[in-house]
């Protein structure tokens, strides 16, 4: 069984239904990324798998435990997640923001072990942010920035990272940092992610498994390049294409179809 | 290389650890050392003039008679009044601050000071109360307007600009309740009413130390053990919530703890203005630490309102001026500092 699935979960924010019924597992030691069109409820499923958004019916469980009834910081140690909006508190330094990720494993007796240390001084090296140590964080560019909130999610040395929109305002080049990153924190630490993306094409670069949400439903789940096809690209997006094969990594690559095509095509159909 | 350059980590064989951050040290330090002086001055300053070795020999019990009638029956409980009350307005103001994670989410803007006073108008206006009954009148004042600006801002939690606007909103009507309760008044009721409204030491005597003592040294411990939570707080709900802190719990303690320090403070000494916005925000560019500075915005709150309460004394002789006029007067001149200087660093 995996470590992280949701069971029949109904998801709402107050009266407002996203998601009815929906089951997901997250595959151990996968790349997961959830896809789909803007309010299609991936973001609101990432939050119910990070426990942020309790389900109005069914659970998620957490090593076969709902993670609702589990002690929070115990789930911390387990569960980490970037979240999108995160705020930097002013003037402070980014090995101290790094350092609240050692929050779960510290007690007010225990604040601040060797251990913390060394974690912070190796998150901080995998991320390479090491020598930004002590600059503050408000002076950081974008990229820079994502980074250290990434180091900071590292030293909570979970077994299962959820990233929500991690490459969301920033620039193509930044954009691949992050993934490549997310990428290697995956093969070298054997860390199971689940991320959020827009672009789907560095979904299907990226991810070893992929879930496409559409209404609020799996439309379809499993490695890319056995799922990336035109008629998912439009059942999930409603966009016509073609799936090519990536000429740099042979995963699929979707190319929309001319805007002409498409045109044409609704005329026709009208 | 060392992680953290200005903060030491102090380690036991038995895996326990602390954590140190140097500069706020020294100016917690520097700060107590700054009250205490300030305190013994305090204490010798009034009618009878008494030399700084003459303070300290009596507060050690070695005193004449007539010299430790003055200072440890008129004017030590004063003073202690004064340094718990400051004290409980810099602590409450910096939950507040932090909570709403904006320097505007003082008690003070949040109309708590206009509940305790609401609460005493009433007693003094409407049942010209014992002063027993205006302190209690106060207290009660300030927890329920406590009670209901957080109901009131209340949505899936509580949001920082939410709690703002809802304050603001709160205290205006609370204060329009205080002016229609002053036109009621007769002249001797006014009087008494105005006086309370600026925030007085004068008269303050043991029975008025022993609950704010009691209350503090319940809640002071409490809301500290909650510091550490609140400092993950500072980065958004959702980062807090996925480091494993109770959010809503947290919240809740951390606000039940400022609403009853900042309510106490209010009916002990009426509502002194600025000391729970200006003290955290001092506290914070002397340690330049981010995080909500617990500590030293307390002690900066006590030396503040000590050394309000000595200047009064000082400069327009004893009980002349209420301290709550020095304090509405350099907090909101340095207010004003403030956000002409943000505004250069263009923040605002």
């Amino acid at each position: 069984m995996n470590r992280l699935s949701a069971e029949n979960v109904t998801l709402a924010y107050e009266q407002r239904v996203i998601a009815e019924r929906l089951s997901v597992e997250i595959p151990d030691n996968s790349f997961t990324v959830i896809v789909g069109p803007n309010a299609c409820g991936k973001s609101t499923l990432l939050r119910a798998l990070s426990r942020m958004l309790k389900p109005a019916e069914g659970q998620v469980l957490l090593d076969g435990q709902a993670i609702q009834s589990l002690p929070a910081k115990k789930v911390a140690r387990t569960l980490g997640l970037l979240p999108q909006s995160s705020i930097a508190p002013d003037g402070i330094t980014v090995a101290d923001l790094v350092g609240r990720g050692r929050y779960p494993h510290q007690g007010l007796l225990r604040q601040w072990s060797a251990e913390d240390e060394r974690v912070v001084q190796e998150s901080m090296a995998q991320t390479g942010v090491a020598e930004l140590a002590e600059r503050y964080v408000d002076e950081l560019s974008g990229g820079q920035r994502q980074r250290v909130w990434i180091a900071m999610a590292l030293a909570q040395q979970t077994p299962l990272l959820l990233l929500d929109e991690p490459t969301t305002y920033l620039d193509i080049q930044h954009q691949i940092d992050v993934l490549d990153l997310c990428a290697e924190l995956h093969e070298t630490q054997g860390r199971t992610l689940v991320a959020v993306l827009h672009d789907l094409n560095h979904a299907a670069r990226y991810a070893t498994h992929l879930i496409a949400l559409g209404g609020g439903e799996v439309i379809a789940e499993g490695a890319p390049k056995e799922i990336v096809t035109a008629g998912l690209v439009e059942r999930v997006f409603g966009l016509r294409c073609q799936v090519i094969d990536d000429p740099e990594t042979g995963t699929p690559l979707v190319v929309p179809a001319a805007r002409k095509a498409r045109t044409a095509k609704v005329t026709a159909a009208s | 290389m060392k992680t953290l350059s200005r903060s030491r980590a102090v380690r036991t064989p038995g895996g326990l650890s602390l954590r140190l951050d140097l500069r706020s040290l020294i100016v917690v330090v520097l700060l107590l050392v700054a009250v205490l002086a300030a305190g013994v001055a305090l204490i010798g300053t009034g009618d009878a003039h008494i030399p700084a070795m003459d303070v300290l020999r009596t507060l050690a019990g070695n005193g004449n008679p007539y010299q430790d009638f003055i200072v440890n029956e008129l004017r030590l409980p004063r003073l202690l009044v004064g340094l718990l009350v400051g004290a409980s307005l810099g602590l409450g103001g910096a939950l507040f601050q932090s909570i709403s994670r904006n320097p505007l989410g003082s008690p003070d803007v949040l109309g708590l000071a206009q509940g305790s006073t609401a609460g005493a108008l009433v007693m003094i206006v409407l049942f010209s109360g014992s002063a027993a009954a205006v302190t209690a009148g106060a207290l009660v004042g300030g927890l329920v307007t406590g009670l209901g600006i957080y109901l009131l801002a209340w949505k899936q939690g509580v949001h920082g600009y939410r709690l703002v606007l809802v304050g603001i909103g709160v205290s205006a009507v609370l204060t329009a309740v205080n002016s229609y309760l002053i036109t009621k008044a007769d002249i001797v009721d006014a009087a008494r009413a105005v006086v309370w409204m600026t925030g007085s030491l004068s008269g303050r005597d043991w029975t008025q130390v022993w609950p704010l003592l009691i209350l503090c040294a319940v809640v002071v411990p409490v809301v500290l053990a909650g510091g550490r939570g609140l400092r993950m707080l500072e980065m958004g709900d959702d980062v807090a919530y996925a480091l494993g802190v109770r959010v809503h719990r947290v919240r809740l303690v951390l606000m039940a703890g400022a609403v009853l320090l900042t309510a106490a403070a209010t009916a002990a000494a009426g509502p002194v203005g600025f000391v729970a916005l200006t003290a955290p925000q001092l506290a914070r560019r002397l340690t330049r630490s981010p995080g909500p500075n617990l500590v030293p915005s307390l002690c900066m709150g006590a030396g503040l309102l000590v050394t309000a309460d000595w200047l009064c004394q000082r400069l327009f002789g004893a009980d002349q001026l209420p301290v709550g006029v020095v304090t509405g007067v350099v907090g909101g001149a340095y207010l004003l500092w403030l956000l002409v200087g943000e505004r250069r660093a263009g923040r605002v």
